[in-house]
């Protein structure tokens, strides 16, 4: 049985959590607006670029000679995957759901006796993955110290991918993110964006020849690299808003439970107090009954 | 029948404008492109420039430094990573990229691509400082 002592100084600790996580889950809500403004606002240029790459793909007549970013260097033993993760944690689940998601990749990857090779990106994936996969991880980056994240560090990134694929570092390449549905749900995402993943169940409108000037080829040539740092940018944008979600979601839980908490303990604080009182008095009584 | 078309452009970051246009000249690779309604199915690159709109409601400027055209079914879509209203440029800004531009262009192992669009993007800047 913890003294009365003891059970207050834990009420007063378990407030000041409770203070810290509130403010945690105010700065997130207040950041997640912006982010997921953002985010939706980014939204169209990924998907119109793939989609102006994929109408491109169709309209490809020689395909044997098409970019290696579009088709592949026809080989598939070496995987690279970017895990795109954030800087700091508090943040429920975000984390661990991506590395949980890549980890499994990598098992797939590891047991049909392919290569594997990791870029992190942000310093929380690094943590979760170094013990297992450490010796894989070629490359990591961190932007904790940008203020905030534009296209310029996506183009950074995607620049490290081309860099890697053009000294043929790599056959296939696989990003890793959160997908922000909404608030509450956030979906881990497995992209392949080297080489480009063709949909082959959407209908082909056959109607669309286009005028190409320059010719397709240079065409694509100048857009696939163009392309990924676009893909990299949109899941920095996507991973953004889930992180704040996520830690919002997360610090309304927590400080929901330091408020259980802090009743319990209070009740638990009433009855011992209580209870000291009434054995003092039997005593009294006890002890003026005896006289 | 309206002799309009819709009109998108889109950066990274947010779409700059949606709107129905009459007229749009773009800054093509090639040479500057004037795109009227019904033009045929088009794909195209962007050199440093202007995107000239013109609309019911006036006309407007747009500076770029990149982007994909695309034109089908009386849509246009240009993404540009770096699409900016001219009204919306400072002085500074115009300067410091002037100054960056001729200092690349100045580089001795620069390529004949990069030369020419630099000395677009040099071009382009200059008549906006007028």
């Amino acid at each position: 049985m913890p003294s009365l002592d003891d059970l207050k100084k834990r009420i007063k600790s378990v407030k000041s959590t409770q203070k810290i996580t509130k403010a945690m889950k105010m700065v997130a809500a207040a950041k997640l607006k912006k982010a997921q403004e953002s985010a939706e606002r980014g939204r169209p240029y990924s998907e119109k670029m793939q989609n102006i790459i994929l109408n491109l793909t169709k309209s490809v007549s020689d395909a044997e000679n098409a970019p290696k970013l579009l088709i592949g260097t026809g080989k598939e033993k070496t995987y690279l995957c970017i895990v795109m993760t954030a800087d700091r944690g508090l943040c429920g689940g975000f984390n661990s759901n991506i590395c949980k998601l890549a980890k499994n990749y990598f098992k797939d990857i590891l047991s049909q006796g392919k290569e594997l090779k990791i870029i992190t990106v942000g310093s929380k994936g690094l943590d979760q993955l170094k013990r297992e996969y450490g010796k894989f991880v070629v490359e990591k980056i961190s932007f904790k110290d940008r203020k905030k994240i534009t296209f310029k560090e996506a183009e950074e990134v995607g620049k490290l991918i081309l860099k890697l694929f053009e000294k043929e570092e790599f056959d296939k390449c696989v990003l890793f993110f959160n997908n922000f549905k909404n608030v509450i749900t956030q979906i881990p995402q497995a992209q392949q964006i080297i080489p480009v993943e063709k949909k082959e169940n959407e209908k082909i409108d056959e109607e669309k020849s286009y005028e190409f000037e320059p010719e397709e080829d240079e065409i694509l040539e100048d857009l696939l690299p163009k392309n990924i740092s676009t893909q990299v940018f949109k899941a920095f944008l996507e991973n953004a808003a889930s992180e704040q979600g996520s830690r919002m979601t997360a610090m309304d839980n927590a400080t929901r439970n330091a408020g259980d908490l802090v009743d319990k303990l209070t009740i638990n604080y009433n009855r011992s107090r209580q209870a000291s009182i009434t054995k003092e008095l039997i005593e009294i009584i006890s002890g003026a009954e005896s006289l | 029948m309206s002799e309009n078309f819709n009109l998108e452009i889109i950066s990274p970051e947010q779409t700059i404008i949606k709107t129905e246009a009459r007229q749009v000249t773009i800054p093509s690779f090639e040479g500057l492109m004037g795109i009227l309604k019904d033009h045929i199915s088009l794909v195209t690159f962007l050199r440093p420039g202007f995107v000239e709109t013109q609309t019911d409601k006036g006309s407007d400027k747009f500076f770029v430094e990149d982007g994909i055209v695309e034109f089908n079914n009386n849509y246009l879509l240009i993404l540009s990573s770096s699409a900016v209203n001219v009204k919306n440029l400072s002085k500074n800004q115009i300067d410091k990229m002037i100054h960056d531009s001729t200092e690349t262009l100045s580089k001795k192992d620069i390529k004949d691509k990069e030369k020419y669009i630099l000395s677009y993007k040099l071009d382009t800047l200059k008549e906006i400082k007028q």
